[in-house]
């Protein structure tokens, strides 16, 4: 502070000998006293919940024991394949309502309007249990070409595949409109008196922009997906909380294998929220003068500011 | 000058609903022509000008650009709308510098500028980068080659603007008031750029509120009220000497 103010006033030659130095001020520091009290407090609680798990009943053994299960991680695995694969659906089924709803035909955008209507409307476990029970309007499939039983059809995998990815294409329907909307009309006006075409313009012009908009909504869904998937236990599918209960039956350690469960959401949702910070990233280029900084050289100055916390 | 007007309008109307914009346009631009479009706000010169690229469509009147019809084909005494590509088509060779800028903001100067070279005329995209870092050069930004739009000055950007529409190598370039979202100290820079532009025998049509520009840069000037022409002219006769009582009252304010 000092030396900074102390260059400052150094005016042309001629005026020199003039110049007094300012005087600096060297007041006493307002004390922060709440800041002590909430934090003597919250470390308080923290200890205290501390203390009531250390002297609960749990096998902390077992958790890491069963942590690296195999029928954990194949329940672990299961839950990613059927989170992706039903994003995926989602996200196609999503950008197609989007530009349905936003088309200039009364139709498509009448049933793109009904499609989000229903699929946002009811809850996503209804949904499921509906899909597989679906045998019992339509004990058999016929397509015309192909013909089985439903029940053989409707596997538990696909059950869960057309809950999730029919739900999630209703919100993402949504958040791509919000999107695309998004983009100053301007643009297209600009891209179209530059003899471009719509297709030109919707994949060079809007949709690049329209990502700053569509994609933190979208790793919310996603996150929300991989926890919203513990819904398939509903259908039977082999998911990695209906793995977690199935050990826990045999073993009874119930909360044991529901931390087990925890920990395994818990690293995947941060996970991805590190690969969707990430994306942004990339997608801001342009739209701010200066990028943000990345976690890790937050995390420094965040340290940093800590370490001057008393000031 | 070529007998051929590079812009022709005849009875042209425009309106949005049951707001009646644009009352019977009638007027010429030859080739080469600095034309200057003043009046006030709402008076319609904006409009007129996004229905010559077609952005908007004229509900009755011709409209011609270079001969051509704006926007239809006739066979016969019968006309057909064009459709989507084709009206593209006809926009390549009209280039558009908006009041508000619109550079692409996820695209760098030198990218803005090749984007439409390189979509629209399949131009590799080693030869457009050359040709738009000249482009750039002659609107004296050379070294802001690789920075965003919000890293410029509007000034700058604007200059951005005029370098991207000129990339594609328009025979006619469409002005909606190109310095009025600019700092008052920054505006002279484009006008520059425009008076090199006019100096170079590029066609333009202005619409501006810079009446300095007018006088010393303009070949005709229209004063445009309530969606018609009220008075024509060589900008010099119109600008010192309105005819008009319309035209005299508007000058007052703005002069």
């Amino acid at each position: 502070m000092t030396d900074k103010l102390d260059k400052t006033p150094s005016g042309p030659a001629d005026a020199a000998p003039e110049q007094v130095p300012p005087d600096i001020i060297r007041a006493i520091p307002v004390r922060h006293y709440g800041r002590w009290v909430s934090a003597v407090l919250v470390v308080a609680v923290l200890g205290a919940l501390g203390y009531a798990f250390a002297q609960g009943n749990v096998r902390w053994a077992t958790v890491t024991d069963k942590l690296f299960d195999s029928s954990i991680l194949t329940g672990l695995w299961h839950t990613v394949l059927i989170s992706v694969v039903s994003m995926a659906v989602g996200l196609a089924l999503g950008v197609l309502f989007a530009v349905m709803r936003l088309s200039k035909n009364p139709v498509t955008s009448s049933v793109a309007w009904l499609y989000i209507w229903f699929f946002r409307g009811t809850p996503v476990y209804v949904q499921l249990l509906i899909w597989f029970n679906l045998a019992l309007i339509f004990p058999i499939l016929n397509l015309g070409f192909y013909k089985d039983y439903m029940t053989a059809v409707m596997t538990p995998f696909l059950a869960a595949l057309l809950g999730l990815g029919l739900n999630e294409g209703a919100y993402m329907a949504e958040i791509v409109r919000a999107g695309i909307q998004s983009v100053d009309e301007g643009q297209t006006e600009a891209s179209h008196a530059l003899g471009m075409t719509q297709m030109q313009t919707m994949r060079r012009v809007v949709l690049p922009q329209s990502m700053r908009v569509i994609i933190p909504p979208t790793g919310n869904e996603f996150i929300n997906m991989l926890k919203t998937s513990s819904l398939v236990v509903a259908v039977q599918y082999q998911d990695l909380l209906r793995s977690a209960q199935d050990v826990a039956a045999t073993s009874f350690a119930v909360m044991e294998m529901l931390f087990v469960a925890s920990i395994w959401y818990l690293a995947l949702t941060s996970v991805f929220s590190v690969g969707q910070y990430y994306l942004e990233r990339r997608f801001a280029r342009g739209s701010l003068r200066a990028l943000p900084p990345t976690p890790l050289e937050r995390i420094k100055s965040n340290l940093l500011s800590l370490s001057n916390w008393r000031r | 000058m070529t007998a051929q007007p590079m812009v022709k309008a005849e009875g042209v109307h425009k309106s949005f609903g049951p707001a009646h914009i644009l009352k019977g346009i009638d007027l010429e631009v030859a080739e080469g022509e600095v034309f200057c479009l003043i009046g006030p706000s709402g008076s319609g010169k904006s409009t007129f000008l996004r229905c010559i690229n077609h952005l908007e469509q004229i509900n009755a009147g011709r409209l011609y650009v270079d001969g051509d019809l704006v926007g239809y084909r006739q066979k016969g005494d019968k006309l057909y709308e064009l459709k989507d590509s084709e009206v593209a088509l006809k926009r390549r060779d009209i280039g558009m510098v908006f009041q508000r800028f619109n550079l692409f903001p996820h695209m760098t100067a030198v990218e803005n500028v090749m984007e439409a070279p390189v979509q629209v005329k399949r131009e590799s995209k080693a030869v457009a980068r050359e040709r738009a870092l000249k482009l750039l050069d002659r609107v004296g930004l050379a070294d802001k080659a690789g920075n965003y739009p919000s890293q410029l000055s509007g000034g700058q950007q604007q200059r951005v603007a005029i370098a991207r529409a000129l990339a594609m190598q328009p025979k006619l370039m469409l002005f909606d008031e190109p310095t009025s979202a600019l700092d008052p100290e920054l505006v002279g820079d484009v006008l520059d750029v425009m008076r090199g532009l006019a100096e170079d025998g590029m066609t333009m049509i202005v619409v501006t509120h810079e009446m300095g520009f007018a006088r010393e840069v303009g070949d005709s000037l229209v004063f445009m009220d309530d969606g018609v022409v009220v008075e024509a002219g060589n900008p010099r006769d119109v600008l010192t000497n309105p005819q008009h009582d319309r035209t005299k009252s508007f000058l007052s304010k703005v002069l």
